[in-house]
């Protein structure tokens, strides 16, 4: 049978090729299963502990149930209302009003629709915390009593941003991590230049990410470079000595580094001692910008070797000594043959720190002062000390487009280099 | 020959040696004198040191000890970019990232030459090789033939007078290795540049070579044209390197006029031509080529005659080898003509076989 359809001068009638095509299929459809049962495990894993987090990070971004959660009838009144024409909300908002504080005073659920407002608008808090105390002994028409209470009750910006975020979902956590604010007139501008936090700490973040791929490059190029031109026995022990910093704690590592470069540290107590640094003006390598540098280049430079290290391996000593023989000086030699060889690893192992370095978090806790945090810093505090997770989870989402705009560049600049290296 | 050599040698190496621990001698003690023009092959087992050699001469090993000589000048302390040789290499070393066109422009542009200067040789050098449409591929897309005659060319662009081979056929296949041999023996011919070539391929030697040096445990054992090696080796190592040999031990019995005598361990005499031997009654190795022993000789066409016991018969259409036991020595090979005679060659059975003491070599013992 085999043999019949293959002996037919190679072609196959429509019938035949239909039935290989199904017979293909079926034989693939085991093999399929069989992967997928090989890999159901991690799979099921990596949903529970990876997507569904940063799944329920993207939306808490932008969920805003607080108001229209814990204020239904004020957000159902201020439904029809718009405030365009600088009126104030009818009776029947105020009464809604009234009724919301004194339920969500009973129920301790007021507090937290007033913390959302107060993010727009401060003094927001003290406004409902303050008139709901005061609530349950107001009698119909409610209006004028609770301007008497709290004139910000007759404000009409304050409305507006009641009604504003009582939608289910909101921007505004976005436009907070783009230093930008709401006016009362619903324009989006951005903050006065004193104010601005997040953008300046996120291109502060870039930079010094930057910085520390480039000096990651710097010192990791030779290194892996003499690792790979090594004989294996001697590569290998001396890889040991790039790996150890992986077999020690980073917190270890970080407080080692304090203890080296703080004012009265190590480094300092030598410059000193040298005579090359008084007394007085100890340099100050350490809570600000240079320590992280420092601290994370230290911490990031494996993360670098190992790529270039795999990368130059596989580059046969033969190209550079048919560049010299050709009659190419070493150092063309290295420029024109080795170094384009090794671009894979350089782009590899960049990228790998850089996307690192870009979400470090506890170094620059511990060593970065005030002018060494990085973003992640204020991730974690927004999620730690303010408890706006909103806001934690809008810088999130800000800093993973980044990452994967910058990898989406990345696999566009040298996606395809790779497999042209490949031999 | 040797002295007459030395006045004209393009290259020399003089009492080079090489170790690479300070203990062992990679290469004892290399004297080659190759004329401009010559096609010299460096054959050998592998750890001969054949291409420890090539490569002091290329210049990316440097001898501990002696003088190698480009063209009369010393060039221990010339840089590799700076000797002008130039190379093809065992696994081509063609640059990945650049095309065909590109890898044949490197050394012209390293040499700062004019860009139409460089386009015209780069052309001249595919046509050369054939691959005249080839210029934009990468060497990823062509096959192991095109790629090797790219680094051929690559080695021959710049026009050096010197092109060192580092086993630049071993990684293709037998049909196409022949057909390489005989490429690189033309453009040889056509251009005539001097070729040192390493191999550990002796048909690839005896194909190609002008001379072939034969290495073994670091010493040049013979340096002669493939014929004489071929015909006339010196010592059992190159009777046994080169072609297929019978070796036969016994001791030394007499010697006269280049003539001696061998007793076999069976009892047997043999006479041979005495090439290398020691003292009477020390070991020597008698080597002997298959297609000289005659089965049935007639009566007087061969001084030695034997009787063999035929052990295994395999027909490779144009000749039968045959393996027989003589003389007590059961690995003994020799090949018949396929003609009409010897039909009745069966395994088991025996014939008169005998050998003229012309192609009897007494050699050194190994």
């Amino acid at each position: 049978m085999m043999a019949n359809t293959v002996e037919a001068e190679g072609q196959l009638t429509p019938d035949e090729q239909k039935r290989l095509t199904s017979d293909m299929h079926r034989s693939l459809r085991r093999k399929k299963f069989r992967a997928l049962f090989l890999v159901a495990p991690l799979l099921i894993f990596i949903m529970v502990t990876f997507v569904s987090p940063i799944a329920t990070m993207l939306f808490r971004s932008i969920d805003n149930p607080q108001v229209s959660e814990y204020m239904p009838n004020t957000t159902a009144a201020l439904a029809d209302w718009d405030g365009d024409n600088n009126e104030l909300p009818d009776e029947a908002t105020y009464a809604a009003l009234v009724e919301d504080l004194v339920v969500g005073r009973k129920n301790h659920t007021i507090g937290k629709a007033a913390t959302r407002l107060n993010y727009e608008k401060s003094q927001m808090r003290s406004l409902l915390t303050g008139t709901a105390r005061k609530a349950g002994r107001l009698k119909p028409p409610y209006k004028d009593q609770l301007i008497k209470i709290n004139k910000g009750w007759g404000d009409i910006d304050n409305w507006r941003v009641i009604k504003r975020e009582s939608k289910p979902y909101t921007a505004s956590y976005y436009i907070a991590a783009f230093d930008m604010e709401t006016t009362p007139e619903g324009e989006i501008k951005m903050l006065p230049e004193n104010q601005r936090v997040y953008l300046k700490m996120l291109w502060r973040t870039v930079w010094m990410s930057v910085v520390i791929t480039l000096l990651t490059l710097l010192l990791g190029y030779p290194v892996s470079y003499l690792l790979a031109s090594l004989p294996m026995r001697v590569a290998n022990t001396l890889m040991i000595l790039v790996l150890l910093p992986f077999w020690t704690s980073l917190l270890v590592r970080t407080s080692s580094w304090i203890a080296l470069l703080q004012g009265q540290g190590v480094i300092n107590d030598i410059l000193v001692w040298f005579g090359l640094v008084n007394d007085e003006s100890r340099l100050s390598m350490i809570y600000n910008a240079t320590g992280t540098v420092i601290a994370m280049t230290h911490i990031l430079l494996p993360f670098m070797i190992l790529p270039l290290y795999s990368v130059m391996k596989t580059i046969p000593p033969s190209y550079m000594r048919a560049a010299r023989s050709l009659g190419a000086t070493p150092f063309t030699a290295f420029v024109k043959v080795y170094l384009p060889q090794s671009v894979p690893g350089i782009s590899a192992g960049a990228i790998l720190v850089f996307i690192l370095a870009i979400g470090y978090y506890i170094t620059p806790a511990l060593v970065g002062g005030q002018t060494g945090q990085f973003i992640g810093n204020m991730i974690a505090y927004h999620m730690q000390s303010s408890l706006n997770w909103g806001l934690a989870a809008a810088l999130g989402v800000v800093l993973l487009a980044l990452v994967l705009g910058i990898y989406a560049l990345y696999s566009r600049l040298f996606g395809g280099n790779n497999q042209m290296t490949l031999r | 020959m040797e002295n007459s050599a030395s006045s004209e040698a393009f290259v020399r190496f003089d009492g080079v040696q090489k170790s690479y621990d300070g203990k062992v001698l990679v290469v004892k003690d290399l004297n080659i004198d190759v004329p401009r023009g010559e096609f010299l092959t460096m054959l050998g087992p592998s750890g001969s040191g054949k291409t420890t050699s090539l490569m002091m001469l290329a210049g990316f090993e440097t001898a501990t000890h002696g003088d190698i000589y480009l063209d009369g000048r010393s060039i221990n302390n010339v840089a590799p970019h700076k000797r002008g040789i130039g190379m093809v290499f065992q696994n081509y070393a063609l640059f990945p990232h650049m095309t065909v066109a590109e890898n044949l422009a490197f050394p012209l542009k390293v040499r700062n030459m004019g860009k139409s200067e460089t386009e015209e040789r780069v052309n001249k050098a595919l046509d050369m090789v054939e691959l005249g449409s080839f210029g934009d591929r990468r060497p990823a897309q062509l096959s192991g033939g095109q790629q090797q005659r790219v680094a051929v060319a690559r080695a021959l662009v710049f026009e050096p007078d010197l092109i060192l081979m580092d086993e630049p056929l071993g990684a293709l296949d037998k049909n196409l290795r022949e057909q390489m041999q005989y490429e690189i023996k033309h453009i040889h011919e056509r251009l005539g540049v001097t070729v040192v070539y390493v191999t550990h391929d002796q048909s690839e030697a005896l194909t190609m070579s002008n001379r072939i040096a034969v290495f073994n445990d670091g010493i040049i054992q013979q340096l002669a044209p493939p014929t004489e090696l071929y015909e006339k080796p010196t010592n059992s190592f190159v009777a046994q390197f080169i072609g297929e040999n019978n070796k036969l031990s016994g001791i030394l019995q007499s010697t006269q006029d280049g003539i001696c005598t061998v007793r076999l361990p069976s009892g047997e005499l043999v006479t041979a031509l005495d090439i290398n031997t020691d003292d009477i009654g020390k070991e020597s190795t008698l080597s002997l080529r298959p297609e000289r022993v005659f089965l049935d000789p007639v009566e007087g066409q061969c001084d030695n005659v034997f009787t063999g016991k035929v052990e295994e018969v395999i027909y490779l259409g144009d000749h039968k080898r045959v393996r027989m036991n003589v003389c007590g020595h059961d690995e003994f090979i020799v090949k018949v003509p396929n003609s009409t005679d010897h039909k009745g060659l069966q395994v088991g059975g025996t014939a008169p076989i005998g050998w003229s003491s012309k192609d009897c070599r007494a050699l050194d013992t190994i």
